[in-house]
């Protein structure tokens, strides 16, 4: 044990396996709090795995998981008041479809923190206004655009105030038009909020810009890790070089 | 041609016969309205119960499994003989002293029951996993991500094949004639034995019709609007 307090969030040794498939192998990361780290890397390569372990929507197999000072990884830990403190965006957004957006994001306030019908309908509008949806409150969110859709499901883990935002890759299943809607209101959470997020994106010139440390998995190692200037700039391990210079040749940075 | 007319369309015997065949007729409706209530609960509860989580959970599981095979695979007419004849020999206090109408219900209910949690479960599994992982990562429990999230979902998509059933289970409250609960069917019987016409029978044939029409046509008109919805979204 050492004597210094652990981060934020920190991950020891972390490993795991599907079946004889090794996800994760011993990833040690540490994020500070109002950091936000951006996690790049071929698909595959481990990075949503890694978020839904800090989250324990997987279980890991090996090495110990410790957020805001509470082993996550003993096996005692309370999973539904850990997953209250730590939001996270899905790829394909997720939303409930039998909802509307409204119900959408006061559903958890409501039935997990307990909060009146009022109050949480009250902190939603509050929300849907700062994410510019609050004229589809009523709505369902099938008849919404993608954009506005992943907008909602960042709208819905806020509505719980997380401590930690993970974001597993929430622009890859939207239209390139309707990216940078969803970038801008990232960009703005960690600008007025200083919101600690972990991120897995495949967007690198908004890794680049949002991140204060960049991290590039490549088959379920931390192969490098460094401010954003630093990896992609000037990037010292051969395969983030080739994986970089992969993403350059199409067309994505 | 005459005789046949006379044996199954005789207005004669059906200005005789209508009004116990009408008075049986009211019987089915209220087991059907009974067993349809008890079937929509029991059912729900126990496909809730087939998809528990964990090693902790196999015993319930297995009795879920048992239950709906073996009464799915067993006739309703032996089902409802078992009871209705097998339960008041027993002796057994609160049990053996119920009428025919409760031991009727309870037939239909067990054997309809077995039907409708394949139904539910079929539903519940067609909800996709993320929808769940979406719901516990807000930090609802499982309970919650199932009865606010898993469930409205399963429910709504089942509702048309749900409905088919219960035109089945309307139709089968004939069956239960044979436990001697006085219905329609019963009273056509009675009828065709002492006057030697049927005209009874399709008294009770036309009533049965009329009632699971309504039925059938809004569960018709479920699907097709459902189909329309799931163009529009293609589209």
């Amino acid at each position: 044990m050492s004597a210094t307090a652990p981060s934020f969030v920190q991950l020891e040794g972390v490993t795991k396996r599907f079946g004889d498939n090794v996800v994760l192998k011993s990833v040690d990361l540490a994020v500070e709090e109002h950091e936000v780290v951006c996690l790049i890397g071929a698909s595959g390569s481990g990075k949503s795995t890694l978020l839904r372990c800090v989250n324990l929507l997987e279980r890991v197999d090996e090495g110990r998981i410790v957020f805001d000072g509470l082993d996550l990884t003993n096996g005692k830990v309370d999973v539904n008041a850990l997953r209250r403190k730590i939001g996270i965006v899905f790829q394909a957004y997720n939303l409930f479809p039998h909802m509307t957006v409204l119900q959408n994001v006061t559903l958890a306030p409501r039935k997990v923190l307990g909060h009146s019908r009022n109050k949480a309908r009250g902190r939603a509008r509050e929300l849907l206004r700062r994410i510019g949806l609050e004229e589809k409150a009523e709505e369902f969110p099938d008849r919404l655009s993608g954009g506005q859709q992943q907008r909602v499901a960042i709208a819905r883990a806020l509505a719980m105030d997380p401590k930690l935002m993970l974001l597993d890759e929430i622009t890859s299943a939207l239209d390139p038009q309707l990216v940078s809607e969803v970038l801008n209101l990232v960009r703005s959470l960690t600008e007025d909020f200083g919101m600690t997020m972990i991120i897995a994106t495949h967007e690198m010139s908004f890794a680049r810009e949002v991140a204060d440390r960049v991290c590039f998995l490549d088959a379920g190692v931390i192969l490098e890790e460094g401010p954003p200037d630093q990896i992609f700039a000037a990037p010292k391990q051969e395969r983030t070089q080739e994986f970089l210079s992969r993403v350059i040749a199409a067309g994505r940075m | 041609m005459h005789r046949f007319f006379e044996a199954f369309f005789s207005p004669h015997a059906f200005r005789q016969v209508f009004p116990d065949v009408w008075n049986g007729f009211q019987t089915n409706i209220r087991m059907m309205v009974v067993a349809e209530l008890l079937v929509l609960a029991l059912a729900l509860g126990i496909a809730v119960v087939r998809g528990l989580p964990g090693r902790g959970a196999w015993p319930l599981r297995a009795l879920a499994v048992i239950y709906t095979d073996t009464f799915r695979g067993t006739p309703l007419i032996l089902v409802a003989l078992m009871i209705a004849l097998g339960l008041p020999g027993l002796n057994i206090h609160g049990i053996s002293d119920r009428s025919n109408f409760v031991y009727g219900v309870a037939a239909l209910t067990l054997v309809y029951t077995a039907y409708v949690t394949e139904v539910y479960r079929a539903g519940i599994e067609s909800v996709h996993g993320s929808q769940r992982m979406a719901a516990r990562s807000l930090g609802l429990s499982y309970a919650q991500a199932l009865r606010y999230v898993v469930l409205p979902q399963a429910v709504r998509r089942v509702i048309p094949p749900l409905l088919n059933d219960f035109v089945g289970l309307q139709k089968d409250t004939a069956i239960i004639s044979v436990a001697g609960v006085t219905e329609a069917t019963i009273q056509a019987t009675n009828f065709s034995s002492s006057y030697f016409n049927f005209t009874g029978f399709v008294v009770a044939g036309v009533l049965f019709i009329f009632l699971t029409i309504p039925l059938a046509r809004f569960t018709d008109h479920l699907i097709r609007e459902r189909e329309l919805r799931e163009r529009a979204l293609a589209g």
